[in-house]
């Protein structure tokens, strides 16, 4: 919960790494608006409309046809108006039951695929040029749209009935004096409504009054921030005070002006105007829509912003549309096959001109009545032939594509092993379109909290006087193997979650021998700002704690018999095992994450004052009292702990005498009081107070990381992909948790944002240098960085730095000085490594993102999600890569729209990441199974369809081109009309759509077993322009010889009864029986795993074929439509032939044999991992059921060197509200005090003690 | 997909909507299919399977390839050409005329002489060279429904057939570019005797077009005969006679008549042969034509030369594999031969780099 976004203050020379820098994400014009926040009264030139956006949402509560009058109404179109406050009824469906045809065509024609088509359709009926019929085009193009149309309807109709569901939730809506339950769609911006525990919440709401004291309403924020800790918002005074009942609500009348409706989740302005007076809002009085409302039993809002007018609906409008790298090299191909068509056609528009001038114009029988020249012919023989060789761009190709990619979608959906039964919560593929992507990710972003780790905190170990506990143990302290959990029965208020090996520890302290433990445990419960509640019926403790650390460790006190029971503002009761104690609390010393500690003075019912501190321990060790005692074995244990990647803080105490306290108590009072930095003030007298402590222990928390973290990434490493860390967290725990799960290691060498600097600021000196002399734009092969060829390298970089480093921060700075003190000219000369200009900022971020590449990982933290977003773009712009982004909070939105695929971690509470990402499971582990197997084979599919529809086009169209020689370039066909047109659809779609479909090279054991594997995927080897030509030169072989060796047979020969069969038909009947055994045979022969289903589809699409042919060339269909069918008896009478059988098979056995041939010597000379991987397959599989038999060992975390295990993930929490009071109990109403927000509390902090 | 779906359960279009108690797991299904572990069979190229394909390959097309080259060279075929380039040909002064219609038909004789009997049915054919009849507008210049016998378009020529729809406002029947352009030189054989008189062979004008084609695909159009069915029709602007006077017998007349029908089954390239007559094997103790003199006659009517194209008589045996063409043969032989080599010179690659990659292991 970072509600105290510190601006980093700008006389700071260095970023400060403890802080986000400038944080949100604004864009340039948003920043300026803010700029305007503050004082420029002078500002005459300021346009009037932009105070009016700040401030021109008007709601007044229970005045319904307030909002309806006509300067509230915007212009729909023309003279249509409507009120611009939006109802509460949410649409995303995009059709009805009018709309859905012509809109839902209108869409598919904006695809140029289609226009392509369509042009192609009007082209075909064009008389001149009409070279094939009509349907040849019309019936794939109708089959193609309404494949289309009925995926766009199955889709829209599950919008309808999720938005019928969405708005037909209850609640309860003030009407006419009284709450009526009424659905979501009714409500109306003003409205008064009544939101009772555990509903979700309908709009953004302002919260007016509940019934908890002070109106503070808790919510889960979950589906907005991903955060699952509560966070409350609290209602104005006023309204707290005077709104409570039914009555009171019914009758006020307030106005709020606020701003307009916007995305910002974090920022809310407003001026409630009720009763004569202003009182300010902002964010903490809203609820919005999507949270849900907790641990309040009932409470009263106005509804501000309705529908689409609220901010999580302001949020997710904005998909971007994402395309795969293969869809534009597709489309490249498209067009360099719509190039070649024009060429082809060009040419042969040239020949036909030749031969007419030559042979047709002497041609009598050729005679059309037409009096056309020979260039005009040429010019309708190009059209012509644009028609007749339409079919090598493939008109199924984009149709297909979908069906394919919807089918992995399927199985990433359907896939057991990404299914996490926990949750309940299956992968899901968000998109159908990026399937193939998947196999060629080489970048991974990676969120910390909840996708690498659980987010939640464990108490696993504890060293306390110089002893380790945690391990597994008996109760006598005899060390275990595999020990079993502490039975915590005897404690009635454990928390029955917590695990906790060591029996010793708990048997000490049960017999009440170790005096220390019972002080570390006291420690523990007493120390912190955690908040408790006592949940209705059970009694149950529920704790309220601001970081999840804090939470494990009162927990483990809890359960180890010390029992934080309750708090008030200035006293602590705990439970000591029987005993029930109140200790009075004198002050707290709160975290930041400068001090990096805590504590607190307290009273002891015996009179005692004593502080308890817990913190990091480099800041602990400082403050020692030089005769503290079990240093060394306390250092060696946290050494210990940190080495297992647990997160460590020191705990100590110190005795105070009353006088000492008196004294430094009074310097309390004063530094709470300075007017001036009291902050820094109050820093230091702490400082005074935190001395000469004495050493208890240390604690050693698990960040629990997810199952299989580690083993992924080592997977997903060796498969050349590397993984970026992004999070908002400190450098401390996101630095741990780069150890805990190997992302770090020992060996390496870590880089700090001051490191960086330096090294990209001695490049840029250089390149000045340089370029001085030399033109710009010349690129030189950039030399490494890091020259040291052994040493591995790591990066960790701070939000702070980065911006330093890209020069982000400097230039929006500069925008704003300059709009303050008048334009002034961008510097001239380079100085303080402020760019020159733009190039030199780009090439900053070339080196930064070039040198970040060298190192083996790169952990960014203290990130906004602006600034995530921005590393994502940065390596996708600069290296070309293809990134991943997994992510599951709010916070990794951004990044997951940003980049290549996103990735959000579902089953969690919070559902922001998943709705905007492309992919979505529960568990980091399974993205090793979406990208290994899935992806791959995604990608191999996807690769080996394409190649093979080019392929199959390819021998298709150009036998047309081949006949063309033979036929005065007239656009005659080589095939039956009908064969044409079903050829895409019928005779060759299935087999290939089922390779796409279903085909393994290798298994997804292997898959995983073998990440190198992946590697074609990356370098994209299975598909691109030398894959494209091979398929265009193999298309041209084969359909050579479809062309030629039936031209050879038939060149002078007769049947075997006389009758010619050297007539056209017979030669289609021919070419095409050919082309569809060699298109079936050929990818039988590239089929690598055949199952039934494949063989079903290559012997059902030829038994098609001839069951098809058959049936147009009957004599039935025939007399019924002689025109359309034409080719009556061609069949029957040329496949009676024994000898156009014998062309057929020479036909069909010249185009295959060399391919095999070819193929078998490229597996034989220069085979690729996988031909490998699948020659041996029996032998690996064989490996992998034995190693499946072993017990895999438990991943181990190496040694490591000496650091500090600190990384409490603190952030100032409820300490400032514990002592405000304001949750406990309800004060005495101060005179007329408006502060309601928590900001001010510091001086109610200060008149408290 | 927009926001509004933040309930994960109303994704999919699950919705939930009675209460919680039918939540059903969304598990999904542990199917062969579902999972991608359908039994498959993973075919590799390996040298045991590719290598005795070709080898096999090898094997089996060359002793077709040799069957078939063996019994293309048993066929005996004889091919005159006769359209009269040469001056010194006896038709070049037919072949002057370029003119239809002309009034005066031009005779003009080749003599010619069979070397061996022709011992079986023997197949006469004529060849045109240089002529497009698979151009794209000649080929889609016929109405196969006024073919088929249809009343309406009779009358009524689809527009595929202009120019030759309507000839002075009547329909032209059998309208079109192939049918105006039939071949209609008149061919007959003679044999000359060793006693020097001339013996006409007789020439079967019936079974040359296909069956399909004769009894389905062309039909007179009703009528009680002929002529009153092709009432309100003209013949083709180039043809002599109208369509229903084209042979005697009704049976072999009109739309239905075979010479038109073999015509009409217009050929894939600019060279080809059509059926003309039969010379049926009468008894099997002659020859169907014995080796000796013969005269071809012909009645010089169809014009080429305007288009340099060329005419052929063919007289030609027939086997199972129908007329002489060694093509397919020497395809089979060279192509049998070359698996066969390609064979061997795999087997080498394969023992000399094959062994080496498989057994050298994938680095991890």
């Amino acid at each position: 919960m970072s509600r105290r976004r510190v601006e980093s203050p700008s006389s700071m020379e260095q970023p400060d790494d403890e802080v986000m820098p400038y944080s949100d994400d604004e864009t340039d014009d948003e920043l300026d608006v803010s700029s305007e926040e503050e004082p420029e009264p002078q500002d005459v030139h300021l346009p009037v409309e932009v105070k009016v956006s700040e401030m021109g949402w008007k709601v007044k509560a229970n005045d319904r046809p307030y909002h309806h009058l006509p300067e509230f109404d915007k212009k729909v179109c023309l003279c249509f108006k409507k009120s611009r406050y939006a109802g509460n009824a949410i649409k995303t469906y995009k059709y009805n039951v009018i709309t859905f045809i012509p809109l839902n065509l209108f869409e598919q024609f904006k695809r140029a695929a289609n226009l392509y088509f369509l042009g192609l359709l009007i082209l075909q009926v064009i008389p001149d040029i009409s070279t094939l019929p009509w349907y040849t085009t019309l019936i794939p193009l109708v089959v193609v749209l309404g494949v289309t149309a009925i995926k766009d309807l199955v889709d829209d109709l599950a919008r309808h009935r999720m938005d019928k569901e969405i708005n037909g939730r209850k609640c309860d809506v003030l009407m006419d004096g009284r709450f009526v339950e009424s659905k979501w769609r009714n409500i109306e911006v003003g409205d008064v409504v009544r939101l009772k525990k555990n509903d979700f919440i309908p709009a953004d709401i302002l919260l007016l009054s509940s019934s908890n004291p002070n109106s503070l309403t808790y919510v889960e924020t979950a589906e907005l921030d991903g955060e699952t800790n509560l966070k409350f918002k609290l209602g104005l005074r006023v309204t707290d005070e005077r709104l409570q009942e039914e009555r009171q609500l019914a009758e006020f009348n307030g106005l709020v002006e606020c701003e307009e409706p916007n995305n910002r989740l974090d920022k809310f302005l407003g001026v409630m105007q009720w009763q004569r007076e202003r009182f300010p809002l902002d964010l903490d009085n809203m609820l919005l829509r999507g949270c849900t409302i907790r641990n309040t039993e009932h409470c009263h809002g106005l509804v501000i912003y309705a529908g689409a007018d609220t901010k999580i609906m302001r949020n997710g409008g904005k998909t971007r549309f994402k395309r795969t790298k293969i869809d534009e090299l597709m489309n490249y191909m498209v067009y360099t096959i719509f190039v070649l068509l024009i060429l082809v056609a060009a040419g042969l528009a040239i020949g036909h001109t030749f031969w007419y001038e030559e042979i047709g114009a002497n041609a009598w029988y050729l005679f059309d009545g037409k009096n056309q020249g020979a260039s005009h012919r040429g010019f309708l023989s190009f059209w012509g032939y644009i028609i007749v060789l339409n079919t090598m761009v493939p008109i199924s190709l984009y149709v297909s594509v979908e069906v394919i990619r919807l089918g992995q979608s399927k199985f990433i959906n359907w896939d057991l092993q990404m299914y996490f039964a926990e949750k309940d919560t299956p992968a899901k593929a968000r998109t159908t379109t990026l399937n193939e992507q998947l196999g060629q990710i080489e970048y991974i972003f990676s969120d910390k909290t909840g996708t690498l780790t659980q987010n939640v905190m464990a108490f696993k170990k504890c060293t306390i006087a110089g002893r380790n506990y945690g391990d597994p143990t008996t109760a006598e302290g005899v060390s275990l193997d595999r020990g079993k959990p502490v039975d915590w029965s005897w404690n009635q208020l454990a928390d029955r979650k917590f695990e906790f090996m060591d029996h010793s520890l708990v048997a000490n302290l049960r017999a009440g021998k170790d005096k220390d433990a019972s002080e570390f445990f006291k420690l523990l419960a007493l120390c912190h700002t955690i908040m408790v509640e006592h949940k209705e019926g059970t009694g149950e403790l529920v704790y309220q704690a601001a970081s999840p650390d804090e939470g494990a460790l009162v927990t483990a006190a809890r359960n180890f018999g010390y029992v934080f029971l309750s708090r008030t503002q200035d006293t602590i009761t705990i439970k000591e095992l029987n005993q029930e104690n109140t200790y009075e609390m004198l002050a707290l010393l709160d975290f930041n994450s400068d001090r990096k500690r805590m504590s607190i003075i307290l009273r002891f019912p015996d009179g005692r004052i004593r502080l308890y501190c817990k913190g990091a321990d480099t800041v602990i060790y400082e403050r020692l009292s030089p005769n503290s005692r079990h240093k060394e074995t306390t250092q060696t244990s946290l050494d210990v702990f940190a080495n297992a990647t647990l997160r460590t803080l020191c705990l100590c105490y110190k005795d105070i005498s009353a006088a000492e306290y008196e004294a430094w108590s009074r310097k309390h009072k004063e530094a709470q009081l300075s007017m001036s930095d009291r902050d820094a003030a109050l820093d230091r007298v702490y400082e005074q107070i935190e001395g000469n402590l004495l050493l208890i222990g240390a604690t050693a928390i698990e960040d629990k990381l997810q199952d299989g973290v580690p083993e992924t990434i080592a997977k997903l490493a060796k498969a050349d992909i590397k993984i970026w860390v992004l999070t908002g967290d400190k450098k401390e725990t996101a630095e741990n948790i780069g150890f805990a799960c190997s992302l770090l290691t020992d060996d390496m060498q870590i880089h700090y944002g001051e490191d960086v600097n330096e090294k990209l600021t001695v490049r840029q000196a250089t390149r000045r240098r340089v370029t001085q002399t030399i033109l710009r734009g010349k690129k030189k092969a950039a030399e490494p960085f890091f020259t040291d060829p052994g040493q591995k390298n790591a990066l960790i970089i701070t939000g702070g730095w980065l911006n330093e480093i890209l020069y982000e921060k400097k230039k929006k700075r500069r925008r704003l000085r300059l709009r303050r003190l008048g334009r002034r000219a961008p510097p001239t000369s380079p100085q303080d490594g402020q760019p020159m200009d733009d190039w030199e900022k780009e090439m900053r971020q070339v080196d930064f993102v070039d040198m970040a590449c060298e190192c083996e990982s790169v952990i960014c933290c203290r990130v906004t999600p602006k600034q995530k977003a921005n590393v994502v773009s940065l390596v996708k712009k600069y290296k070309k890569a293809i990134t991943l982004s997994i992510g599951d909070g709010a916070n990794d939105v951004n990044m997951i729209k940003t980049a290549d695929i996103g990735v959000g971690i579902s089953g969690q509470e919070g559902m922001q990441a998943v709705m905007s990402s492309d992919y979505a499971f529960a568990q980091f582990r399974y993205l090793e199974r979406l990208l290994l197997v899935h992806g791959r084979w995604s990608y191999i599919r996807m690769c080996k369809f394409l190649r093979f529809f080019f392929f199959k086009n390819f021998s298709f169209t150009l036998v047309h081109f081949w006949y063309s020689f033979f036929n005065g370039y007239s656009a005659q066909v080589a095939y039956e009309d009908w064969f044409i047109t079903l050829y895409n659809l019928c005779y060759s779609a299935l087999p290939v759509l089922l390779v796409g479909l279903l085909d393994q090279d290798v298994n997804d054991k292997l898959s995983l077993k073998f990440p190198k594997l992946y590697l074609p995927g990356q370098q994209g080897a299975l598909f691109n322009y030398k894959n494209f030509f091979i398929s265009l030169f193999h298309g041209i072989f084969v359909s050579l010889i479809i062309f030629f060796i039936p031209y050879g047979a038939f060149l002078q020969t007769m049947g075997q009864d006389g009758e010619a069969p050297s007539d056209y038909q017979s030669l289609a009947v021919v070419t095409a029986t050919s082309l569809v055994f060699i298109v079936n045979l050929q990818m039988s022969l590239d089929t690598s795993y055949w199952t039934f289903v494949n063989c079903f589809a290559v012997l059902g699409s030829i038994a098609i074929y001839f069951g098809i042919m058959f049936d147009i060339h009957s004599a039935g269909i025939h007399v019924i439509f002689p025109a359309a069918f034409h080719f009556t008896g061609a069949a029957s009478n040329a496949l009676r032939q024994p000898y156009l059988w014998l062309t057929i098979i020479l036909t069909v056995g010249i185009s295959l044999l060399p391919v095999i041939c070819i193929q078998f010597l490229h597996k034989a000379i220069w085979p690729s991992v996988g031909d490998k991987v699948h020659r041996n397959r029996k032998k690996y599989e064989m490996e992998l059921k034995e190693e499946d038999k072993k017990k895999p060992s438990a991943f181990e975390r190496g040694r490591r060197s000496r650091r500090s295990g600190y990384a409490f993930s603190h952030s100032r929490g409820y300490a400032d509200l514990i002592a405000s009071g304001r949750s406990i109990r309800r004060r005495p109403q101060p005179s007329a005090g408006l502060q309601d927000s928590i900001r001010e509390v510091p001086q109610r902090e200060a008149e408290n003690i | 997909m927009m926001a509004t779906s933040y309930n994960a359960k109303d994704e999919d279009g699950h919705i939930t909507v009675s209460g919680p108690g039918t939540m059903r797991s969304k598990k999904p299904e542990n199917t062969a299919f579902k999972q991608q572990r359908l039994p498959a069979w993973q075919p590799i190229l390996t040298a045991w399977t590719v290598l005795p394909a070709f080898f096999i390959i090898g094997l089996i097309f060359i002793p077709i390839g040799i069957g078939l080259f063996v019994t293309s060279n048993n066929i005996k075929e004889f091919e005159v050409d006769y359209t009269g380039v040469d001056v010194s040909s006896p038709c070049f002064n037919c072949s002057q005329n370029y003119m239809w219609n002309s009034s005066r038909p031009c005779t003009c004789s080749i003599p010619f002489y069979l070397e061996q009997p022709y011992q079986s049915d023997v197949f006469m054919y004529y060849g045109l060279s240089n002529f497009y009849q698979n151009h794209r507008r000649y080929v889609k210049s016929r109405d196969d429904s006024q073919l088929n016998g249809d009343l309406v378009s009779l009358t009524k020529p689809s527009k595929e057939c202009e120019p030759y729809a309507t000839n002075e406002n009547k329909p032209i029947a059998p309208c079109g570019a192939i049918a105006n352009s039939m071949f209609n030189d008149t061919l007959e054989l003679f044999y000359s005797d060793p006693n020097g008189t001339l013996i006409q062979i007789p020439l079967s004008t019936t079974g040359i077009a296909w069956w399909t084609d004769k009894h389905v695909k062309f039909r007179n159009p009703a009528g009680s005969n002929l002529t009153v069915a092709f009432q309100g029709t003209t013949k083709p602007v180039n043809w002599r006679r109208p369509v229903y006077e084209l042979d005697a017998d009704p049976e072999n007349n009109g739309f239905i008549n075979e010479d038109f029908i073999v015509w009409m089954r217009t050929a894939a390239l600019p060279t080809f042969r059509k059926l003309y007559r039969i010379i049926n094997k009468n008894n099997n103790m002659i020859p169907t034509l014995p080796q000796g003199n013969y005269t071809l006659e012909v009645v010089y009517n169809y014009p080429v030369r305007s288009f340099e194209g060329r005419k052929r008589m063919i007289l030609s045996t027939i086997s199972w594999m129908g007329g002489k063409n060694p093509f397919l043969g020497l395809a089979y032989i060279s192509v049998g031969s070359v698996c066969f080599f390609l064979g061997v010179v795999l087997l080498l690659i394969h023992y000399r780099c094959g062994n080496q990659n498989n057994s050298q292991d994938i680095s991890n």
